[in-house]
């Protein structure tokens, strides 16, 4: 079962394979090593915000945002970041990226940041983009650093945008809050928005996916 | 937020509120060391430790520095900086005074910086409006309630590799699927307290 060994939060020990170059960074981010399916980092805000789809993609987003903007300065600053306090820098750089998303969407998306609540600053947190920076951006250029941010990002997007289509639809019967289901014939399955409903649905996406990937069938046969 | 007592929130911060299974804090931790009870309990006791101070002192450093110098807006990078220095300094205490806890515990002390958990109560914190008394409770509430649900599911974990789990099911997946049965038993306590 080496597969499992790689759930481990990328700052603390368990990297990613990270020697793509441009189209392979973009294809490792986004499928082979889907931050979310694949490494299983930085799944609280994958289950904490995706009971609706509107937050799932906002969310995606930011970790858009934060992924290019700091692998970018994470890249810029390798040379001269010493290597005993580099973690620091991350973090810092990470912070600043998040403070500013966060303040964007209190400016101008009120009720958007209401919902989100403390998950945008638990982005700081979030072992994806610490993981990047630290596997990544720290040993590669500027322009490369911000592709592979934006490949996971986007891996880590789509994720959400899958979860929270379903939980949304099964859950109220509607999608980014207009009704597609009937009212009439259609009983929303209320648990789908509550909790228990996350982990099932995204316990249920990774199987999905290691059936496409075959992943388990290769490693599991000697376990 | 004045008129509810800590207790209150401590019993529901286990309990209704669980901090793992109602708001998914602190996940990344737990799939890693959920495989074993006895390293699911040595986080759980480094993480009600640090949880507990750090909340205390972010409330300090936010209601007395940043709401008076009106900076409220740095409070993210603030706190993170706060739970690591807390981390690094509870480190070299502990190993400079007591080498047995820090074998017990110490491996565990680095993680806890990136732990969600420990910065995202701190962050509800802020945003629910309590007073030091019910973060400090808050706090210690969120630590045990998350220490509760990973010790629970290590022992599920651990009888599972006896089970016969469907083949993609194996590792996360089916982990994430009695996680959220549990997250179901769990809800059985709602409306046993009640806070926002």
């Amino acid at each position: 079962m080496a597969h499992n060994d790689q759930v481990v939060c990328a700052t603390c020990g368990g990297s990613g394979p990270c020697d793509g170059k441009g189209r392979e960074t973009l294809r490792a981010g986004v499928w082979v090593t889907n931050p979310v399916s694949v490494q299983v980092l930085g799944i609280c805000s994958a289950l904490a915000v995706t009971n609706k789809l509107e937050n799932s993609l906002v969310m995606g987003a930011a970790l858009i945002f934060v992924g290019v903007g700091t692998n970018l300065f994470v890249s810029l600053l390798r040379n001269v970041t010493p290597r005993r306090i580099r973690m620091i820098a991350e973090v810092a750089i990470i912070a600043t990226f998040v403070i500013i998303f966060d303040q964007i969407l209190k400016a101008y998306y009120w009720e958007m940041s209401k919902q989100l609540g403390p998950y945008v600053g638990l982005i700081i947190t979030n072992c994806i983009i610490m993981g990047r920076a630290e596997a990544f951006a720290l040993s590669n250029r500027p322009v490369v650093s911000m592709l592979d941010g934006l490949a996971n990002g986007l891996g880590y997007a789509v994720v959400l945008g899958i979860i929270g289509f379903f939980r949304e639809l099964v859950g109220t019967g509607a999608l980014f809050g207009h009704q597609v289901l009937g009212a009439d014939w259609y009983t929303p399955n209320q648990l789908m928005i509550l909790a228990p409903g996350a982990f099932i649905a995204l316990g249920f996406l990774i199987a999905l996916y290691n059936a496409i990937t075959g992943i388990n069938k290769l490693e599991g046969k000697g376990s | 937020m004045g008129e509810v007592s800590p207790l209150i929130i401590l019993v529901a911060a286990i309990f209704t509120n669980n901090i793992l299974l109602a708001n998914f804090l602190g996940m990344c931790s737990f799939l890693a060391v959920s495989k074993r009870i006895d390293t699911a309990a040595g986080l759980g006791a480094a993480v009600i430790f640090v949880m507990t101070f750090t909340t205390a002192i972010n409330y300090g450093v936010y209601h007395h520095v940043l709401v008076p110098t009106g900076l409220t807006f740095l409070s993210f990078i603030i706190f993170i900086a706060v739970i690591a220095a807390f981390v690094q300094f509870v480190e070299m205490f502990v190993e400079r005074f007591s080498p047995a806890l820090y074998h017990a515990l110490g491996i565990f002390l680095p993680l806890i910086t990136v732990n969600c958990a420990i910065l995202g109560v701190s962050l509800f914190m802020i945003i629910r409006n309590y007073t030091f008394m019910q973060s400090v409770a808050f706090g210690f509430g969120g630590g045990v309630g998350w220490t509760l649900a990973i010790v629970l599911i290590a022992g599920l974990r651990q009888k599972m590799r006896y089970s016969i789990v469907p083949v993609p099911f194996k590792g996360v997946a089916i982990a994430m699927v009695i996680t959220g049965v549990m997250a179901m038993a769990f809800m059985g306590f709602a409306g046993m307290v009640t806070i926002q």
